[in-house]
Order: structure tokens, then C-alpha cells, then sequence
């Protein structure tokens, strides 16, 4: 399957990258998706979304879906 | 019930002029209006700001406040909510955010427009980069 993934603030400037196309094995997780996008472990150093709400660790992702990863928010 | 984001410069007091004026189904209902305007400080943590970037997730931003703006509307039966976040570059002593409530009793229009306001500052995705005059840095969430 193949998804979008896209990182905000701290996270985008420490990787890199703003967004990027992921081909994955269906079904991945949230956790999986971090791995996979950024060669890192995953052990909970972001906030994720799927399709613009909040996800768990957990989480499965399906075909064309929009995953976001950020540092707490800090608006208002 | 709006939720507006925007890059220009906030007036919050023509916003809830306006929105009040633009609302006709609600003039007549309305017995408290609670407004609350975040603006930025020139000050953070002891340090001197001198300018501020404030990053975003626009689709996402949009519809965690459209859903917290439901909530609120659910549990205290408001009659009109306005929201409006500003980002990218900000200045000290600019408006950041609005949030404005419509009820017929102050009790749900202060209870509404708290449960608003707390509800973004954990769950709407907005950063804050701050200009100091050690260079760049990303402010962490308060506690």
C-alpha cells in the first residue's frame, strides 16, 4: 500500500524532510510507519496522526491514508 | 460556528463585532458573550522575545477545533462559537487567538469559551518558534 507521511516543527527540521510517498506492507502500524519513514526505533518520541486525527502506536494504517508526526503541540 | 485560521494581522474585537452582527438568528437569544484573546509577550521564561513563528497543520488544525468547538457546543448548549488562530510570523503584543462564545447564561458562555481555549492549547496542532537573542528555538508545551 502506499501512504503520505508528513512531519511538522522539531521533527521535520531534525529529519530533514517535511513529507514523503511510503510504500509499506499492508495493514502497518504507526509505530511500523515511523521505523520504515525514518530508520529510527519508535519509542513514542512523537505525536501521530491518522487522516488528520490523533492515532495510537498501534494504529493501523490503510491505502492512501495521510500520517502525520509532531512534538506536543504548543498553539494559543 | 466558525473556525478561521489566518497568516494576516488579527483584530479580535472587529472579528467578534462582526460575527455577532453577521448572526442575525441568535440577536435577541444572547444574554453573555465570553471572549477570550490570547496575544503573544516579549517575554518567555525569563528570556527576551523579539519575534515568533508559529507552524501549523492546516487540515488537521481545522478539524480538531471544529470538532472542540462541537463539544463545547454539545455540553453547554452555546448558541454561537468563534475561533480564530493566527500563523506564521507573529510579534510581540500581536492578538495569536480569539475565542469567542454566544450563550442565553454567562455560566455556559465562561465554562464554553475555558473548555475552548484549553482543549487547543493540547490538541490543536500549532508550534511556537521563538526568536531570542540566542538564535531559533521551539517552545515545549506547558505543564
Amino acid at each position: 500500500m502506499s501512504i503520505t507521511v508528513l512531519y511538522f516543527a522539531a521533527i521535520r527540521e531534525r529529519l530533514g524532510q517535511d513529507r514523503r510517498e511510503l510504500e509499506l506492507p499492508a495493514s502497518a502500524t504507526i509505530a511500523e510507519v515511523w521505523t520504515q519513514s525514518t530508520g529510527e526505533p519508535w519509542n513514542g518520541q512523537a505525536l501521530a496522526a491518522i487522516n488528520q486525527e490523533y492515532a495510537k502506536a498501534g494504529d493501523r494504517v490503510a491505502d492512501g491514508d495521510e500520517v502525520a508526526f509532531f512534538p506536543p503541540v504548543t498553539g494559543g | 460556528m466558525s473556525v478561521h485560521l489566518q497568516e494576516s494581522a488579527l483584530d479580535p474585537w472587529e472579528w467578534v463585532q462582526r460575527h455577532q452582527a453577521e448572526h442575525t438568528a441568535i440577536q435577541g437569544k444572547f444574554g453573555a458573550t465570553s471572549v477570550f484573546v490570547g496575544t503573544m509577550r516579549d517575554f518567555n521564561q525569563g528570556q527576551q522575545v523579539e519575534a515568533m513563528t508559529l507552524e501549523h497543520y492546516p487540515a488537521m488544525t481545522q478539524k480538531q477545533l471544529e470538532t472542540i468547538c462541537d463539544e463545547a457546543r454539545q455540553q453547554w448548549g452555546v448558541l454561537e462559537l468563534l475561533v480564530v488562530h493566527r500563523y506564521g510570523a507573529i510579534k510581540p503584543n500581536d492578538p495569536i487567538v480569539l475565542v469567542a462564545v454566544w450563550s442565553g447564561h454567562r455560566e455556559q458562555a465562561f465554562k464554553a469559551c475555558r473548555y475552548v481555549i484549553d482543549a487547543l492549547k493540547t490538541r490543536a496542532p500549532f508550534w511556537k518558534q521563538e526568536q531570542t537573542s540566542d538564535g531559533r528555538h521551539w517552545v515545549e508545551q506547558e505543564g
